[in-house]
């Protein structure tokens, strides 16, 4: 379908936190936006997509997940996310990719561009090499387009990143901080608690995450810096989040949808399916962290995908990479703790549009005038996950086998379809 | 066919086969019972025939030939035996002889404790079924005993022969 | 603790086939009561086989057992050799430094070799937690896998020889008050041992030593957790003793061999709290001076050699459970 064709999404129902729509409105795209809700702006012929009885989403966005490098991006990857509905992604940036260089940003999103599937959002890196000793050259990743920066995860000194957020501060750009003291987690693999002294695991305390909010939470004031922090894991850190939102501190906060859902406890005999970063807490802290989704403390929801192949996690546990696929687990997930009475719909869809978008500066919204980024959902269809059903690479993920209830029949990045969900059945 | 053996038959039985073991004089036998039945119905023979040399016994149970079929069953109890029994001339007890497996296994564990001089086998009841070329050396009764059922000796004081389903 | 008793149940049921026979012993956590008895009662009965002088019975005759060491140990390789050999097993030994897996085969490749060479059980110690119930979950159906200490988490063997020397000893343990004294954090002895005498009935367990090394939650796993050992020994009837190892002081966790001696060192002095009695058992290699006093390693009280002789026959009986289980009837 070329670009000035137009494309009506009829019959369905339109769910945009960004605005607060929620009712039956036609969607009129042409051009790579969005161009009428409702009654169509003129009677130009377009083409129809008839999704009456489904809803109709901002494409989702999400703050972490790993798509590949920047000269070794895997379409396979960012397929599954289109599959998971998700049009902008944001990846932390690795050790080896290199990220502390504009040119390679560049390469980056020009990589995603050609391919077509989703809008990166590159996460550069905040010292050079992420060796958290140089300052990387911030003004020249923002020129080219990087909204924010961070450290992947790799330790950084108090001082190295006071300058960090000091001088990023001054380019517009928001630090993204993990949730996570690299020397108190140190040798870490799962929470530190009584199922880690079951186990004989080395665990991640509390006092981890703690540490890292108090030391950002303490330079984010002194700075007066934009702060992501990424992955909150635990009731404590809830807590410290909502003290700062208080208080009007310029801060903003995702978790993985896996801490929404799970505990330590189902880690179980050693299954790697659950050796997760930042790891699994427990019931209180899982509680915490809904409850601060459901009031807004927590202002995204992320997959924090990572793709790991077989050898990676059929590793004894501690020696497992940690992390798991989760793109095209993000929506049903969410969408279950909205049938569970444990979060209000538009909560949850603002966790993976409108929330995550303010972070990103960008997207996330199905206005006039809005890049046509969308997804269609069917709420209720229920699936099982499966070789045939699962399109990340990735097999190790804690809903291999579960039956899923809510899927994305159809993804458009700009105006364009970019994933369709193919299924005898579909009549379509 | 009788439900048990009467106190009556049971006490003749035993009798006889007191006198058929005293009627293969072995010199100085090492009495061997195989657990459990074969057990007390040694220490009975034991007492009866005066042996001076101390009472064995064996399990045979890690010697079984069905181990790789279904594994260990039940109980195994020590065995209890001398160190050594080169040149013993050995009565190998049982209650009662049938298809000969047990006994085989019985004569694979005493083989490991050295060379005897002669291995005898005195059983209270030879019911028949062999499927090993096994005979005993001095019986106590000879009875048939129908598919299905077998025989089962308690104790040990006093010693019951009792048939049950099997 | 009872989602603590659910997660044991879970890493204790895949050690049992359909039929309800053990067929892996990885960890006593979730073992039935039953499977433990039959055991010590197994082990009763081949105790006499090494007072024997054809020290074998042919119950893994025709059985391959190959012991994958990733962690050097001479003692327990040594005792699970001598075991398997006394079944008549075939018996392979592969000594495995760590620094080679590392660099080569992956652990569940190293197994899918060693299956394709007719294995038929596997007694492994490795330095990771879960590497036992990892290579379980991936072996062939007729194929055993024996627990011979997986990183910090489970020594399951080990256990069972303490416990059937105090049983031997004392006979029921049920009741009873134990101490277990040292590197708790760190060890899957500790662990193992808990677990076992949870399951016979003891519910008095102090867990001793410096806060580093004995963490409060520890506590979660059913003891008492105790940093004066004049408090943590007081009245008990069995003293069992862990190795503190050289990493402990280079990590931070105990300032020096003396410091630890003299505040943890079991002494005559320090059990003059315990019952007159109590018993002293120690898995081995001992540090003289650090961790106990020659005089109580030597003593009266000690059962460090029983403990010894009875690790064979308690490994028979493990391997002739597990190893000589017989053929799946409904495979």
């Amino acid at each position: 379908m070329s670009d000035h064709a137009r494309l009506t999404l009829r019959g369905g129902r339109v769910l945009d936190p960004a605005s607060g729509t929620d009712a039956l409105l036609d969607v009129h795209i042409e051009g790579g936006r969005i161009i009428g809700l409702g009654a169509a702006p003129d009677s130009a012929r377009a083409q129809v997509i008839d999704v009456s009885g489904r809803w109709v989403l901002p494409g989702l966005v999400d703050l972490s997940g790993q798509v590949g490098s920047p000269d070794a991006l895997s379409r396979g990857e960012l397929l599954a996310a289109a599959a998971g509905g998700i049009t902008q992604l944001a990846a932390a940036p690795r050790v080896d990719a290199g990220l502390d260089s504009p040119a390679v940003i560049g390469r980056l999103r020009d990589g995603a561009r050609a391919l077509g599937l989703l809008r990166l959002a590159p996460i550069g890196a905040l010292t050079a090499g992420l060796a958290g000793e140089q300052l990387a050259e911030l003004g020249l990743l923002r020129r080219a387009g990087c909204r924010l920066v961070g450290q992947g995860g790799q330790p950084i000194g108090a001082r190295v990143l006071r300058r960090a957020f000091e001088y990023a501060r001054g380019h517009d750009l928001t630090v993204v901080v993990d949730a996570e003291d690299a020397q108190l987690a140190a040798g870490g693999c799962m929470h530190e608690g009584a199922v880690s002294a079951q186990l004989g695991l080395t665990g991640i305390p509390v006092a981890a995450e703690v540490a890292a909010l108090s030391l950002t939470l303490a330079l984010a004031t002194t700075c007066d810096t934009r702060v992501h922090l990424h992955g909150v894991s635990s009731a404590a850190g809830v807590a410290m989040l909502r003290a700062a939102k208080s208080a009007g501190l310029p801060v903003t906060a995702d978790t993985p949808i896996w801490n929404l859902h799970h505990t330590d406890l189902d880690i179980g005999a050693y299954d790697p399916a659950f050796h997760l970063r930042p790891p699994l807490r427990e019931a209180g802290d899982r509680a915490a962290l809904r409850e601060a989704l459901a009031d807004g403390t927590l202002d995204a929801v992320c997959s924090d995908h990572r793709p790991f192949d077989g050898e990676a996690k059929r590793q004894p546990f501690a020696r497992c990479a940690a992390g798991v696929a989760g793109f095209e687990a993000l929506l049903p997930l969410l969408l279950a703790l909205v049938h569970e009475h444990e979060l209000p719909l538009p909560r949850a869809l603002a966790a993976v549009t409108s929330g995550p978008a303010a972070v990103l500066g960008d997207g996330g919204r199905l206005t006039v005038g809005a890049l046509a980024d969308v997804c269609v959902v069917d709420p209720d269809r229920t699936w099982t996950v499966d070789a045939s059903t699962w399109r990340s690479g990735a097999q190790c993920t804690p809903v291999w086998g579960r039956t899923l209830r809510g899927r994305v029949l159809l993804t458009l990045l700009g105006g364009q379809v970019v994933y369709r969900l193919q299924e005898p059945a579909d009549g379509r | 066919m009788p439900s048990s053996i009467s106190d009556t038959q049971l006490a003749a039985a035993l009798e006889q086969l007191a006198g058929a073991c005293a009627r293969l004089a072995l010199p100085d036998p090492l009495l061997v019972g195989i657990e459990t039945g074969g057990v007390w119905l040694a220490r009975w023979l034991h007492a009866r025939l005066g042996v001076s040399a101390p009472l064995a016994s064996l399990d045979a149970g890690f010697y079984r030939d069905d181990l790789r079929l279904g594994g260990l069953k039940g109980q195994v109890r020590p065995s209890s035996l001398p160190t050594s029994v080169d040149g013993r001339h050995i009565l190998l007890i049982d209650d009662v002889l049938h298809t000969g497996r047990t006994v085989q296994a019985a004569l694979r564990e005493l083989f490991d404790f050295g060379r005897p001089a002669c291995v005898r086998l005195a059983v209270l009841v030879d019911r028949g079924g062999r499927e090993l070329p096994i005979r005993a050396d001095a019986v106590g009764l000879t009875l048939d005993v129908p598919a299905g059922q077998r025989l089962r000796l308690s104790g040990p004081d006093p010693l019951h022969l009792a048939l049950e389903a099997a | 603790m009872s989602d603590l008793s659910g997660l044991a149940q879970r890493l204790g049921a895949v050690q049992y086939d359909a039929q309800g026979r053990l067929r892996h012993l990885l960890t006593l956590e979730g073992l039935r009561r039953d499977t433990l008895e039959e055991l010590f009662t197994l082990a009763d009965s081949l105790v006499e086989v090494g007072a024997r002088s054809v020290k074998n019975v042919p119950l893994l005759r025709g059985k391959t057992v190959v012991l994958l060491f990733f962690e050097a140990s001479t003692r327990t390789r040594t005792t699970f050799e001598i075991a398997a050999k006394r079944l008549s097993a075939d018996v392979v030994t592969l000594d495995v430094p760590a620094s080679s897996t590392s660099k080569g085969e992956s652990l569940l490749d190293t197994i899918a070799n060693l299956q394709a060479m007719q294995t038929d059980a596997f007694v492994m110690r490795h330095a990771d937690s879960g590497a036992a119930h990892l290579v379980a979950s991936h072996v062939a159906p007729q194929v055993a896998v024996i627990n011979a200490g997986d990183g910090c988490h489970a020594h399951p063997t080990q256990a069972l020889l303490d416990l059937y020397t105090i049983r031997q000893r004392r006979g029921n343990v049920a009741g009873m008050k134990v101490a277990i004294v040292g590197d708790v954090l760190h060890s899957r002895v500790a662990r193992s041992q808990l677990a076992g005498l949870r399951l016979l009935g003891v519910t008095d367990i102090r867990l001793v030593g410096p806060a580093t090394l004995v963490p409060q939650r520890l506590a979660q796993l059913g003891a008492r957790v105790c940093h004066d050992p004049r408090e943590g020994l007081a009245d008990v009837d069995v003293v069992m003793m862990l190795r503190l190892q050289r990493e402990r002081m280079a990590g931070g966790f105990v300032p020096s061999d003396r410091e630890y001696f003299e505040l943890y060192g079991l002494t005559e002095q320090a059990l003059k709290v315990a019952r007159p009695d109590a018993l002293v058992l120690h898995p081995g290699p001992i540090n003289r001076g650090v961790e106990i006093a020659s005089a109580v390693a030597d003593g009266g009280r000690s059962l460090i050699l029983p403990q010894v002789t009875n690790g064979i026959a308690i490994r028979m009986a493990v391997l002739a459970q597990t190893a000589g289980r017989g053929a799946d009837t409904d495979v």
